[in-house]
């Protein structure tokens, strides 16, 4: 909690005119990572990723670049200035979707071939524990304080709460069909979990496990089967939650004081992960049937640009300086 | 800080105490059986096609995996009895399972001995057909408490006319077997063109005069028989083949005489499944069978997988091993089903059919996936596949 506080203070440091961030996007298909300049919004660079890169994140003090390279069942680490790969990370197979611990270290990785969670070490780079889940985890979040991780299992439908210093699940928690991610608010008061084919963001209260709601979604002229909820994320002061919702080709904006859909904004085709900038004035979108990104204006909540990046643009993050 | 810090520590510590789903101190038990009756087919053409000993039941153990790891985190247990029978010793074969225990009865027989097991389940079991496409059970013969995982006919026939007819192929050449179930297959192909606007310009029967189905050089032959056999027709976009049988439509691609792409029960095929189905992370699924397994996943494996991963995703969403509470979660609007095909599977209310996609394949890769998006529908795109409510004479709902 407090390394990420001030992980986020440092940033707000940076003077706004400043406000040029790199974002790295995994390219399921190309194999390769696309880097842009979030102020000019264009590519400035692209590196080879291994096989099937699809998670990715980045360490808060922005030097090292966590892929996961799903078809070479390995974690690849790069150096985010130089784009070279320091080492790989034992992963288990498959490594689809990971989370960072807040400080850093370690890495929670979900295994769908084995229903495990591993947890490992960035700096040993050695398996610290590995947590029997549901079958096919998938989504992974750690809550801002470090403590829980939550995993979701696709074909269970559950969110599983594990105590991260025992490694011990002590909660589960019944969602909508296919869970995809697992998003905490900055506080920790809220999780967000979008359930793909049940169509649904369940909200949940991380203190007592309840359901707070379960938000659905409605566009006109879209078929409801398209609405498919994957990727989550939510601005710091909890006001506005977006949710990709797949092959509908559009991103909500839920109000986070009320929960319920504000609107809907239409990007490329079949969107799958967002990320923010670290100042929160841009939210990017990978639409991996256009083979392009989105720039979502968080303010005025326009798609200001697409931008063309590889094959099957999948995960992105924004580097934090 | 501070105080949020152990404020949450100490709401952890109570929850690791009492946060976890109420366990019965008896694990609650869901049982359920696969009935495989054996049908006495012959060989198939190909040897690849030769059905493994596990057929069916390596899908039910899959399944029962499945819903065993969800079952650990709701404290309820799965069990799935597998039994082996003929046409004259299945009804004595469901007596012994229901005995045992097993209200959840997974079908693998044909429509006969379906309906005639249905009704001698009555209220004590539901029976969930893995197997038989038939047509007559989606209508006529459709039974409260049967429910249909296989496709129907009409389902798989308008899952490859929709495909086609986008592909604007709608000039067909039909072949079809000399059986009952490949002229049953035919008449569902005459449907779906009717219902797409494709025509059947051209129709004969290749009739099975029996024989060894492999022999040393039976290539020879094939080679001579089959232009001859598809030679002097009206002229044709596509050949569309109804074999269920597996008599003859495996020799066609390539041995037609006009060069023309085969379908149907050869060439491209309307399935439930397919070992290089990888959208919509079917991977995992595929390597969890395989590993289980040792070997690919078929078509009939997936059936009876889904049909008791039914069971499970109702245990699991009631909380409940009642067989009365399943049954009814299961026919009621709420249940749906993630089944690693892009949408969530249900069942149509008025026949109990599960509503899926249908994949089409060649060979070597997954080709399409119906429904074709350019077809609308006011329910569900998926009921433009099969029977729908006012297309059907079975009135469930």
């Amino acid at each position: 909690m407090r390394a990420a506080i001030a992980a986020l203070a440092a940033t707000l440091l940076v003077p706004a005119s400043a406000a040029a961030f790199t974002a790295f996007v995994s390219n399921e298909k190309g194999n390769d990572i696309t880097v842009l300049d979030t102020d000019s919004m264009e590519v400035i660079a692209t590196f080879d990723a291994g096989q099937r890169p699809r998670g990715i994140t980045i360490s808060p003090d922005g030097r090292h670049l966590y892929v996961c390279a799903s078809d070479d069942d390995t974690v690849r680490v790069f150096d985010a200035k130089t784009y070279q790969q320091l080492h790989t990370l034992p992963s288990g197979p498959d490594p689809e979707l990971f989370v960072l611990h807040p400080s850093g270290n370690p890495l929670y990785i979900a295994n769908e071939d084995d229903n495990i969670v591993t947890v490992v070490d960035v700096e040993s780079h050695t398996v610290l524990a590995e947590v029997p889940v549901g079958v096919e985890p998938e989504g992974m979040g750690v809550s801002p304080d470090g403590r829980v991780v939550v995993n979701t299992s696709e074909t269970t439908n559950m969110a599983h709460f594990i105590d991260s210093e025992s490694f011990e699940i002590f909660a589960n928690v019944l969602v909508d069909q296919r869970p995809r991610f697992a998003q905490f608010t900055a506080d920790g008061s809220r999780l967000f979990v979008s359930a793909e084919i049940g169509g649904t963001v369940t909200v949940i209260d991380p203190a007592t496990q309840a359901v707070e709601k379960v938000i659905s979604f409605s566009v006109p002229g879209v078929p409801p089967e398209a609405l498919q909820p994957v990727g989550v994320r939510v601005t710091s002061d909890g006001s506005k939650i977006f949710v990709a919702l797949g092959p509908a080709n559009r991103v909500a904006v839920i109000d986070g004081g009320t929960l319920e859909v504000d609107r809907y904004l239409l990007v490329g085709q079949r969107v799958w992960q967002l990320a923010f900038t670290p100042d929160e004035k841009l939210l990017l979108t990978t639409n991996g049937n256009s083979n392009d990104v989105s720039f979502i204006d968080v303010e005025s909540l326009e798609v200001v640009k697409s931008v063309h990046v590889g094959q099957q643009p999948w995960g992105v993050v924004v580097a934090p300086n | 800080m501070r105080g949020i810090r152990g404020l949450i520590a100490v709401c952890l510590a109570s929850l690791a105490i009492g946060a976890q789903p109420a366990h019965p101190a008896e694990p609650q038990v869901v049982r359920a059986a696969v009935l495989r009756v054996e049908q006495g087919n012959p060989l198939p053409i190909s040897r690849l096609d030769l059905p493994p000993a596990d057929l069916g039941f390596a899908g039910a153990r899959l399944a029962n995996d499945d819903n065993q790891t969800t079952g650990r985190f709701m404290g309820q247990t799965f069990e799935v009895i597998e039994a082996d029978a003929t046409p004259e010793t299945a009804a004595a074969t469901l007596e012994q399972l229901i005995a045992q225990g097993a209200s959840f009865i997974v079908t693998m027989a044909d429509a006969e001995t379906t309906v005639a097991l249905a009704d001698a389940a009555g209220e004590r079991a539901l029976v969930l057909n893995a197997t038989s496409p038939d047509d007559r059970l989606r209508n006529e013969l459709c039974r409260a408490n049967t429910l249909h995982v296989a496709p129907s006919r009409a389902m798989l026939a308008d899952a490859l006319a929709q495909f086609l007819t986008w592909k604007k192929w709608d000039e067909w050449f039909l072949i079809e077997g000399s059986h009952p179930n490949d002229r049953a297959m035919a008449e569902a192909y005459r449907r779906a063109a009717r219902k797409f606007g494709a025509k059947v310009v051209e129709e004969r029967v290749f009739a099975d005069t029996g024989g060894a189905r492999r022999t040393d050089t039976g290539h020879v032959q094939v080679q001579k028989q089959m232009p001859v056999f598809t030679q002097d027709t009206e002229d044709h976009d596509v050949v569309i083949t109804a074999d269920e049988s597996d008599i003859f439509a495996a020799y066609l691609p390539y041995q037609t005489w006009e060069p023309r792409p085969v379908a149907g029960s050869a060439g491209l095929r309307p399935v439930t499944w397919h070992p290089t189905q990888e959208a919509w992370g079917a991977t995992q699924f595929q390597r969890r069978f395989e590993r289980l397994s040792g070997r690919y996943m078929r078509p009939v494996d997936f059936q009876v997988w889904a049909a008791l991963r039914v069971l499970g995703e109702a245990a699991t969403r009631t909380r409940s091993t009642d067989y009365a509470v399943l049954r009814d979660y299961i026919l009621g609007p709420e249940f749906e089903l993630a089944a690693f095909k892009g949408q969530k599977l249900t069942f149509r209310p008025w026949n109990h059919q599960l509503r899926q996609p249908i994949l089409l394949i060649h060979d070597r890769v997954m080709v399409s996936v119906s429904p074709q998006q350019e077809f609308l529908h006011q329910v569900s795109r998926l009921d433009t596949l099969g029977w729908d409510e006012p297309e059907s004479t079975c009135k469930l709902n």
